[in-house]
């Protein structure tokens, strides 16, 4: 288990949804792991599965979940068999939160902002309203949202500020780690350069990891120290930021990145033909292969996971 | 390798000249429902485009870059202002000549999972503007519409499909073809890249680039996104609450931005690559109200080198040099 200690070390986790047509498989048999004080990106198309993998972590399983097992290792312990009332004490919220996808519109709308935040403190916490209102005017501080917003209505705020709102609610328990679902992909550039500065700094001076969920590859690399890759329900490649942004191994990666449009840019951007296949009609060996142009005869099979250093690929082209 | 220049046919006469558009949304309230505030969406805005060339418009949502398209088409009704197409003012037009009118100007719309019925074949979405226009026999029309799918890469059978048989990006291209369809000399295209995957995006502008060079087409190319409007645009139009701030050929807009806030947009570009260091400009506050603008330049409250003057008068929308337009005291 634990060779030297990861913060966070998920091994062989696979989430299947029912279906009529069959198992969803939005997460198949993911290996990754995350160090203290880090900050991993997932990057993937929508419908590879990056949302259930977060989920997933989680445990935030909705009521057509089918096979959900594996392993996930937090600060060295295995947090799959513990049974859901202790789960929801010491994991869920009190050491990993999440700010979910399109988070700004999911406060609600007949309760203060400043209610909302204090909602897990005094939840988790033990704490009572006077003190959970303190800490909200602390967390409010590390996000940059004025104090007096306390006591107004998430319509008074703008979506760059509801967001940070939403952030705050995830802070205010004092997790090791916050899972973070397309934090910023509704709000506008400038915004978005905002929030991003919020999350670098809380990263400096709480010492907190993140799992950054995105598909948007510019942005993400402002915050990432590591990358994974996932494609069609599994991780493609896991590389360090500094190596993944210079020269991605996987030619998913590669494509992906050549289609992001740059500015000043001498070539056009490229594009990756063709869509991701259907989750619930996988092809066999390599899931990328239909789009792939190295693809070769080995690709029929499933491509083992070769490890280069630190990165590893899963890709027949390595091995 | 250099910016390949793009095969266009030489950029033409004034197809467009939009002259002082306004569009204020009345806010009502009351038993009554008497208008008690005016949403100043768009605020006086005036520019040219030229036959064959595209024109991006970038800024914030909700600066009024959405409804400036939508007002030109007649979407919505703008409250003053004209709309010159190809020597008519389509403000002015009623009835039958509107309609003919609007055969020359379509319109794509961001989002290709909300924009196409769900209910109908994709090969009749295509054919609707034909049957509208009442445009030759039905085989015919069934003819222009195959055809029109070919050009943006589907096939015959597709026409048979609905909607949720296809991807984003199809989907973006059956919104295409259907603005295609009547062959319009002026296409109005609303973010339409923005809700499709990375992967994919170029295919679509690519799309509509080879579309342009073969049927002459004009584009108004609204975005938010400054990568993809360099991609695709021959001038660029920047818009801030309402107003237009900047417009210039993209080579100068993206070698030497003139105005503090395309210099801030232009400062908040993600780049992909953890290595770039840069002065970033952040801008205080968020984009304030169009209700209630604020005086003189609408910048002023956000803008880190505002003067005294800048709260106080409004600064002339001026050609600082040639084709290189910009709305700010400090540019000469």
């Amino acid at each position: 288990m634990a060779e030297n200690k990861k913060l966070l070390r998920i091994e062989d986790l696979v989430l299947y949804f029912n279906s009529r047509q069959g198992p969803v498989q939005a997460v198949d048999g993911v290996d990754f792991d995350l160090d203290y004080n880090r900050a991993v990106v997932v990057l993937g198309e929508s419908g590879c599965g990056k949302s259930s993998l977060a989920k997933a972590i989680l445990r935030l399983l909705p009521r057509n979940a089918g096979t959900y097992s594996g392993h996930i290792y937090l600060d060295g312990r295995d947090i799959m068999p513990l049974n859901e009332e202790e789960f929801r004490q010491n994991i869920r919220w009190a050491s990993i939160s999440m700010v979910p996808q399109a988070a700004m519109n999911a406060l609600n709308p007949v309760i203060r902002v400043g209610d909302q935040v204090a909602e897990p403190a005094i939840i988790h916490l033990n704490v009572d309203k006077t003190e959970a209102i303190g800490l909200v005017k602390k967390m409010f501080r590390h996000v940059g949202v004025p104090e007096d917003f306390i006591s107004r209505y998430p319509f008074e705020l703008s979506g760059g500020m509801r967001q940070r709102v939403a952030i705050a609610m995830a802070l205010v328990t004092s997790p090791i780690l916050i899972i973070l679902d397309e934090p910023t992909s509704a709000l506008d550039v400038l915004t978005q350069a905002n929030i991003f500065n919020v999350l670098k700094r809380l990263k400096k001076e709480l010492g907190i990891s993140f799992i950054l969920i995105t598909h948007d590859i510019a942005t993400s690399s402002e915050l990432a120290d590591d990358v994974a890759v996932m494609y069609a329900g599994q991780i493609v490649e896991v590389n360090d930021a500094y190596h993944f942004f210079a020269k991605p191994l996987h030619p998913y990666s590669q494509k992906l990145m050549a289609s992001v449009p740059r500015l000043h840019a001498d070539m056009e951007p490229d594009f990756i033909t063709g869509q991701p296949p259907s989750l619930i009609n996988l092809p066999k060996g390599c899931r990328f292969a239909a789009r792939c142009p190295s693809r070769f005869e080995k690709c029929v099979e499933d491509p083992p996971v070769v490890k280069i250093e630190d990165r590893k690929v899963k890709c027949w082209l390595y091995s | 390798m250099t910016m390949q220049p793009t095969n266009k046919p030489i950029i033409g006469k004034d197809l467009v000249v939009v002259k002082d558009l306004v569009k204020y949304f009345p806010v009502r309230s009351g038993l009554l429902q008497r208008v008690v505030a005016q949403v100043q969406a768009v605020d006086g805005v005036s520019f040219t485009i030229h036959e064959g060339e595209t024109l991006g418009m970038v800024g914030e949502s909700g600066c009024g870059k959405t409804t400036v398209g939508r007002s030109m088409l007649r979407l919505i009704e703008p409250t003053s202002g004209s709309v010159i197409f190809d020597g008519t003012d389509v403000l002015r037009l009623k009835g039958k000549a509107l309609k003919s009118m609007r055969r020359n100007m379509q319109i794509i719309f961001q989002d290709p999972y909300a924009s196409l019925d769900p209910r109908m074949p994709i090969g009749e979405s295509v054919m609707e503007g034909l049957n509208v226009h009442g445009i030759g026999t039905h085989r015919e029309r069934v003819e222009i519409m195959m055809e029109t799918l070919k050009k943006v890469g589907l096939e015959d059978y597709h026409a048979r499909r609905y909607p949720h048989e296809f991807s984003g990006g199809q989907r973006q291209r059956i919104g295409i073809a259907r603005a295609l369809a009547l062959r319009p000399k002026f296409i109005i295209c609303d973010e339409p890249v923005s809700a499709l995957d990375v992967s994919i995006q170029s295919q679509v502008l690519n799309i509509l680039k080879d579309l342009q060079r073969e049927f002459g087409l004009t584009y108004l190319f609204i975005a938010h996104n400054l990568s993809v409007v360099e991609h695709i645009s021959d001038r660029v139009a920047v818009m801030y609450l309402g107003k237009m701030v900047e417009l210039a050929t993209r080579e100068d807009l993206y070698r030497e931005p003139l105005h503090p806030y395309t210099q801030a947009l232009f400062s908040a570009i993600p780049v992909p690559d953890p290595g770039y260091k840069r002065d970033r400009i952040i801008l205080k506050g968020d984009v304030p109200s169009p209700l209630h603008p604020p005086k003189g330049c609408r910048f002023h409250p956000r803008c880190p080198v505002a003067i005294d003057i800048c709260s106080v008068e409004e600064p002339a929308f001026k050609e600082s040099k040639k084709d290189h337009w910009a709305a700010c005291w400090l540019v000469k």
